[in-house]
């Protein structure tokens, strides 16, 4: 007879496969139309663009941002940037009133209100068809824009195209657990979602919307520090719909330690919980489409089977722990080694479930790869790194953005 | 409008979701089986090492004890034991695992009646327990005693424990309970020298007993070939 835990595990499992399968059917269904390079884009007309540029202590990165943009393959009069600086206490204003002798760029300095009060402040000075975001720790491939907006030119019907936002730099083994984990979510399964019309989220790092959005569904709005899913959960509900360029790509900074990537996590994971219950009205709605049925159901299914299989791992290292003691207190210490029988090797269908979801998982991150890189099989360190740090440190951000959520206790940017 | 929802896709990764998880009970089936297999190819081992040491005693009769003692002793008895116990913790208390169990209690039997007759004819020292036991939860103390037992198997090489679940349904170790007048409310309960000891008993009142009774003395540590069953040590 299976135990109720066990009955938990199974039911958890059963949908955490069947997400992964779903969007492995949809690579399937759409792999013709994938591929990682491609020949220039020209459109036929270059509609202008502005680029918010919302700033905040960004003195390190800022310059390399605004060159990016600068750098663009999309005719230069047609770009047009706006800085913010939303009050720094750093060289950030310094740097970026630099760049207000160039003619197509502006630069605006406010006291600190978040990041969406920067972001609107830029939308208030864009008379453009078209505005973009571009985080001051990101920088865009100069094939992005002119990629992206070829989206706008095939489907005008679109509303919004997110690009491909992989990390910049991999250096130590954090950074190179979330190369491999951007690749898996932020290439691959951020198509997948484009091919379902399901995004939740259009990234601070060079989403492009189409004017349109914002005179009809109003600025920015404070979400729980994650204003980039907000307006992705805002537009969705009003069926404006977004597609993703997964060979437009951006280059952002990632934390570079365990205890900057947790606090980042943190803020993220309780700005999914929180927009969440903010639209919960849209869950299991059919006139929502796979965003209602399929992402964010995902999105839900991924924090209580972490939080569950953690809470099963801590219970069991704690059974393990009190029969040691009772060992110990009966016997004393035994340190003989036991002989190795194959026999002892547990051959429960949790073991072959857990195998099959891993090895469903490792095929999206190589899928990512292959998207990203347009490599064949490659073996990478950055898979090994991605398991290991996200497998164990997960659960704890998923748990404390839960708590905090029950607290009303909001996380903080840095 | 959002992208159109394609039902029959949502149907069709359910039917390969429930494949999947169809897969992994086959091979958690197959190899469970092949475990099943592992312990009857061992059960079938010590039955015929026992017939055989039956056999061997009738013959022989008294006149060669030195040779009996070398050769009878089934050395598969204790990881027949462990690996049964393993087998009910993991495989689940099916048909197979119940009967095996009630096969294995059957050989421990006959095992220590072979072995006490062995012991009198022959003079050698062999001490010998009997342990009873359950598996229910509550029993904690049956866990205890569980562990006590084995380290004593592993520091007394002539020591031979055999232990029963006091649930098998087998009217032989029935009998035995009746013999000994167990009840399951006094578990774990323990047969030392015709004494029961039950509740849980800490390991030196018993390395006491087995020193007076017997004359056992410490071994090397290493428990010698065949020198007890597998002793349940709880969860």
């Amino acid at each position: 007879m299976a135990s109720v835990s066990d009955v938990i595990f199974y039911v958890l499992a059963f949908m955490a496969a069947y997400a992964q399968l779903f969007l492995l059917i949809t690579f399937f269904e759409n792999r013709k139309t994938l591929s990682a390079k491609e020949d220039a884009v020209e459109l036929s007309r270059y509609p202008s663009v502005t680029v918010i540029v919302p700033c905040w202590n960004e003195e390190r990165t800022v310059s390399r941002t605004v060159h990016s943009l600068f750098n663009l393959n999309y005719p230069k009069n047609k770009v047009k940037i706006i800085l913010v600086d939303d009050g720094s206490t750093d060289n950030t204003w310094r740097i970026i009133s630099s760049y207000a002798k160039f003619p197509n760029v502006k630069v605006f300095r406010k006291g600190n209100g978040g990041k969406h009060t920067a972001l609107n402040l830029g939308l208030e000075h864009t008379d453009t068809e078209f505005i973009g975001c571009l985080d001051a720790d990101s920088e865009a491939d100069p094939e992005s824009l002119v990629r992206l907006m070829s989206f706008f030119e095939k489907k005008p019907e679109l509303m919004a195209v997110t690009p491909s936002i992989v990390v910049r730099r991999a250096g130590n083994a954090v950074e190179r657990a979330q190369k491999a984990e951007y690749y898996m979510s932020n290439v691959f399964v951020k198509k997948m979602q484009a091919f379902l019309g399901a995004i939740h989220v259009t990234p601070g790092p060079l989403t492009i919307f189409r004017k349109k959005v914002f005179e009809d569904l109003g600025p920015y709005r404070y979400a729980h520090n994650t204003e980039d899913m907000e307006i992705a959960y805002r537009m969705q509900q009003n069926h404006y719909p977004i597609e993703q360029c997964h060979n437009a790509f951006v280059f952002t900074g990632t934390p570079p330690s365990i205890k900057k990537l947790y606090k980042q996590r943190l803020r993220w994971i309780y700005g999914f919980i929180n927009n969440t219950i903010d639209y919960r009205k849209t869950l299991f709605r059919r006139k929502y489409g796979n965003f209602a049925l399929f992402t964010v159901p995902s999105g839900i299914l991924a924090l209580v089977a972490s939080s569950y299989i953690f809470g099963r791992m801590i219970w069991a290292m704690a059974e393990m722990v009190s029969s040691k003691l009772m060992e110990y207190q009966t016997v004393g210490l035994k340190l003989a080694p036991q002989p190795i029988d194959l026999f002892f090797f547990n051959t429960q269908s949790t073991l072959f479930i857990g195998v099959f979801i891993t090895v469903l998982v490792f095929v999206t991150v190589f899928l990512g790869y292959k998207m990203a890189e347009g490599k064949g099989v490659v073996f990478s360190m950055d898979v090994v790194y991605f398991f290991l740090i996200f497998s164990f440190i997960a659960p704890f951000w998923l748990l404390q953005a839960l708590l905090n959520t029950a607290m009303a206790r909001k996380p903080s940017w840095r | 409008m959002n992208a159109p929802i394609d039902w029959k896709k949502y149907l069709i990764v359910f039917f390969l979701t429930a494949g999947l998880f169809a897969v992994a009970a086959w091979l958690s089936s197959y190899f469970g089986s092949q475990k099943i297999s592992e312990l009857k190819s061992i059960q079938d081992n010590i039955a015929l090492d026992i017939l055989s040491s039956e056999t061997q005693f009738s013959l022989l009769s008294d006149l060669s004890c030195k040779n009996i003692t070398d050769s009878v002793l089934s050395g598969q008895l204790g990881e027949m034991g462990q690996k049964l116990e393993w087998g009910e913790k993991n495989l689940g208390n099916t048909a197979e695992v119940l009967y095996l169990r009630k096969y294995y209690s059957l050989l421990e039997i006959k095992d220590y009646l072979l072995m006490k007759n062995i012991s009198a004819r022959c003079g050698t020292k062999y001490a010998f327990i009997l342990y009873f036991y359950t598996n229910a939860d509550n029993c904690s103390e049956c866990q205890r005693e569980g562990l006590v037992l084995s380290d004593l198997r592993d520091k007394y090489p002539s020591l031979r424990v055999y232990s029963f679940d006091y649930s098998t349904d087998l009217s032989a170790v029935k009998s035995m309970l009746d013999i000994y007048k167990i009840k399951d409310t006094v578990l774990p309960a323990v047969v030392l020298q015709d004494e029961v000891l039950t509740g849980f008993h800490p390991e030196s009142e018993f390395e006491e007993k087995i020193k007076k009774f017997f004359g056992l003395e410490q071994g090397t540590g290493k428990s010698a070939s065949g020198t007890a069953t597998g002793i349940k040590s709880g969860h």
